[in-house]
């Protein structure tokens, strides 16, 4: 008897030992995948000129990624620099500022947005923002990046709140009583003093925003024009993700297009592990405090 | 010795408790004054009247006046910033921000405006030198407050409060949660800032309050029971009940 | 100036909190404006056919439903497992780390990486043909995170006492997570659940290779193994190839609806645990 036990004990030992490595397995299968796919393209046309080529065009079997790396990193910026401003002001009202019936609405609204599926940011952005762009600035088209950015600073917004909203309500009282007796109003003192105790909570929070919009692929592939260009403002863009999207259905199995597309799925996981680790980073030094 | 700040009558109420109990007392300026009762007696609740840090908690409601200087600080336009910079305040545990020690004393003449780079060097020493500290901050201004040690902390604080020069300087049980020698080092630093500053200083222990104040007020269950020249009251208390505290039959 | 600033920053906080909550009400009432007029129950209930000229999204909301199946079917019991794991077993801080890590690596992961592997891995290597099957293993590793951290943290809520009771009245390990523990963390387990719903349904660039872009009615067998568009990837269609917002936006208000759900309930169990752990 007291040996079945052992064995059933055993066994289910074992088990969950393997549903707790499944995660391992998973992220170990996704880094190896990536590897031998993306490295055969990179190796046949060559690291620098993949990287830093100017120029893709399939057909004439030029693959270089520099429009996408460079369309990605001004989208991602674009979506920052109009998102933070915006998500730390509401996070500050948020957390300090409203009275809680407000903060409770307000609340449900950012989980809401974030909740949003990326295609219905799609259809909205294609649908109402690039019309109104089009007409707005006068151009031919209004699939641009601007649009992208837009939609990008949207799609980062509740993640910024968030997060810093947490950061925020868990700033010691002691500092802003300290602030208060110096004579700060209390908003002075939210912006001059919480914002900085609060600090690597927020940035950890612009570091995941980031992550989000570098990996974000449908919503942007409705509204960004889809062209191999070099990235300007008002032009038909493609970054990473939307330029893997809008070739794999069509490249022939085995081709160096094909391997090229897996290629940019390489040196996009690349980016990600890249700002994951600054994120781990971050909010180490942040709880050693 | 004029009076800097009078209560009259003054009560307090947190929600449907009554924490002070019509305290009526004169503070008098450039003195040190101790406050001192066994806990939950209401000083630290009386302090913070002073320069309405009370306001903060949401349920709290005062009735009777509290003047500094003749006007009453709970008067209709009454600008709180602007009170608050005449009455400082130093914690029971040091409260430096996350900045460097530079950062920390210039937080509140930059609230003023104060910009220049010159002006608030001036300020930073002035301040450092009269919290006594400049010597063990002056080569390392641009270090963490928070590195330092919890005695040279509270100085730090000290000297913050200053450097937005003050009228009175509150003190809620500044040395409770330091050592000796620095509980010894800010004691004689409240004797020295007494010739410049008013100083209202909550304490629980009274040989502190024997040593440094001029004068003292006895505080239990929310009534000033009794208020005089700490030698009177230490020596010859008036009421029973400052007698007993004294002589540490409870508390 | 003082005075100033302090305006400008009160008007700007409160400005950007109604800039967030107008954003979230333009987007839905765009979407309800545009789509609720198009929700027949020729849509609803039909195929799209090509000879009747009319368009039905009844397989695409079938295979939603499926892949949530297939999805959830897998991933619960590997990511109870590892929670279980991870909150009853683990003994060595090395591995629990290393779990962690793994764990939080893959919630940093975009979907079209997901969907990248999963079109490499289970239809290329495995030579599974693009279908549910494929589609539901790949959101598999994208959702498997949601599951394990609920699961752990509601197992974390329950009161060690009823563990040592159990043990000391001879229970073996396993036996005692499965009667004591497990029942009583499972408002936690259906949180995660239903987030996780929520994260497949709204799903769409980790199934466009793997699940595919059929858009025909089938059963749930066939469609296992044959491409079948879920309703996020049917919107894509309808809008980006077939031109047809209209179609979009009816399959946008059935997506809004099928997560406001789901958010809600979820909030409302969240908040019920959260008041045991603090009762």
């Amino acid at each position: 008897m007291k040996n079945h036990k052992g064995t059933v004990e055993y066994f289910f030992r074992l088990i969950f030992l393997i549903c707790g490595i499944a995660a391992v397995f998973c992220v170990l299968a996704i880094s190896v995948y990536l590897l031998i796919s993306g490295i055969p393209a990179i190796r046949e046309i060559g690291l620098k000129d993949f990287l830093f080529g100017p120029v893709w065009k399939s057909e004439r079997n030029q693959f270089g990624i520099l429009p996408f790396i460079l369309t990605s990193i001004y989208g991602t910026a674009g979506a920052v620099i109009l998102g933070v401003p915006l998500g730390i002001l509401t996070a500050v009202f948020l957390a300090k500022a409203a009275p809680p019936r407000i903060a409770e609405i307000i609340h449900t609204c950012v989980e809401l947005l974030a909740g949003i599926p990326s295609v219905v940011y799609g259809l909205t952005g294609m649908t109402v923002l690039v019309p109104f762009i089009q007409k707005i600035f006068n151009l031919s088209s209004g699939a641009c990046l601007l649009s992208a950015i837009l939609v990008l600073t949207v799609m980062i917004l509740p993640y910024i709140i968030s997060v810093s909203e947490t950061a925020l309500r868990a700033v010691p009282k002691e500092y802003e009583e300290a602030s208060l007796a110096l004579g700060a109003t209390k908003t002075e003192t939210w912006f001059k003093i919480s914002i900085r105790a609060a600090r690597s909570g927020i940035i950890a929070s612009i570091i995941q925003g980031v992550g989000r919009a570098i990996g974000e692929a449908m919503a942007i592939i409705m509204v960004s024009g889809n062209v191999a260009n070099m990235p300007s403002i008002f032009g038909s863009v493609r970054f990473l993700t939307t330029a893997i999207v809008s070739e794999m259905s069509y490249a022939a199995y085995g081709s160096l297009q094909r391997n090229a597309l897996f290629s940019i799925g390489l040196v996009l996981f690349l980016f990600i592990m890249l700002i994951n680790g600054l994120l781990r980073l971050v909010s180490e030094r942040g709880s050693n405090k | 010795m004029e009076t800097i700040i009078e209560t009259k009558k003054l009560n307090l109420w947190y929600g449907d408790h009554q924490a002070l109990y019509s305290v009526d007392v004169e503070i008098q300026d450039k003195e040190i004054t101790a406050l001192i009762g066994p806990s939950g007696c209401g000083k630290s609740t009386f302090l913070k009247t002073l320069n309405r840090m009370n306001d903060l908690v949401e349920s709290c409601r005062i009735e009777g006046s509290v003047f500094f200087k003749g006007k009453n600080v709970y008067g209709d336009k009454v600008n709180l910033t602007e009170l608050r910079t005449r009455i400082g305040m130093v914690f029971q545990k040091p409260n430096p921000f996350p900045m460097s020690i530079y950062d920390n004393i210039a937080y509140g003449p930059r609230l003023h405006g104060v910009k220049g780079r010159k002006k608030l060097d001036e300020i930073v020493e002035r301040s450092l030198r009269q919290a006594a500290i400049w010597g063990e901050t002056k080569d390392c201004l641009k270090k963490s407050a928070l590195g330092m040690s919890g005695g040279q902390q509270q100085r730090i604080c000290i000297a913050r409060a200053l450097a937005v020069e003050p009228e009175v300087l509150l003190m809620d049980e500044p040395t409770s949660a330091l050592d000796p020698i620095s509980t010894g080092k800010i004691e004689e630093l409240a004797l020295e800032l007494k010739e410049n500053y008013s100083i209202i200083i909550v304490t629980h222990n009274m040989q502190q309050a024997s040593r440094i104040s001029d004068k003292t007020a006895f505080f239990l269950l929310g009534k000033l029971v009794e208020f005089g020249d700490t030698e009177q009251i230490f020596n010859s208390p008036n009421d029973k009940r400052t007698d007993d505290y004294i002589s540490g039959r409870f508390g | 100036m003082r005075k100033f600033k302090e305006f400008i920053l009160n008007t700007g906080m409160r400005l950007a909190a109604l800039i967030t909550c107008g954003l979230l009400a333009f987007i839905i009432g765009n979407i309800l404006l545009r789509g609720v007029r198009y929700i027949t129950p020729q849509l609803l209930t039909t195929q799209t056919s090509y000879l009747n000229d009319t368009i039905g999204i009844l397989p695409n909301i079938l295979n939603t439903i499926y892949i949530i199946i297939v999805t959830m079917i897998i991933v619960l019991p590997i990511g109870i497992g590892a929670a279980v794991y991870l909150t009853e077993y683990a003994s060595n801080r090395y591995i629990v780390s290393i779990i962690s890590f793994a764990t939080e690596t893959l919630t940093g992961i975009p979907s079209i990486l997901f969907g990248l592997v999963g079109m490499l891995f289970f239809t290329q290597l495995m030579g599974l043909k693009q279908g549910i099957l494929a589609g539901g293993l790949t959101l598999v590793m994208m959702v498997l995170p949601t599951i394990v951290a609920n699961t752990r943290e509601s197992l974390l809520t329950v009161p060690n006492s009823y563990r040592e009771g159990a043990l000391a009245l001879g229970s073996g390990k396993w036996h005692m997570i499965r009667t004591v523990v497990l029942p009583n963390a499972l408002d936690g387990i259906l949180t995660g659940c239903i987030l996780s719903i929520g994260r497949i349904t709204g799903e769409s660039a980790a199934l466009l290779f793997t699940a595919g872009f059929g858009l025909r009615l089938l059963s749930f067998f066939n469609a296992l193994q044959s491409s079948s568009a879920t309703l996020t990837v049917a919107l894509y269609i309808y809008a980006n190839e077939h031109g047809n917002f209209n179609v979009s936006y009816a399959i946008a208000v059935v997506l809004m609806l099928i997560t406001l759900l789901l958010n809600l309930s979820a909030a409302r169990i969240t908040r019920k645990i959260k008041d045991r752990r603090n009762g």
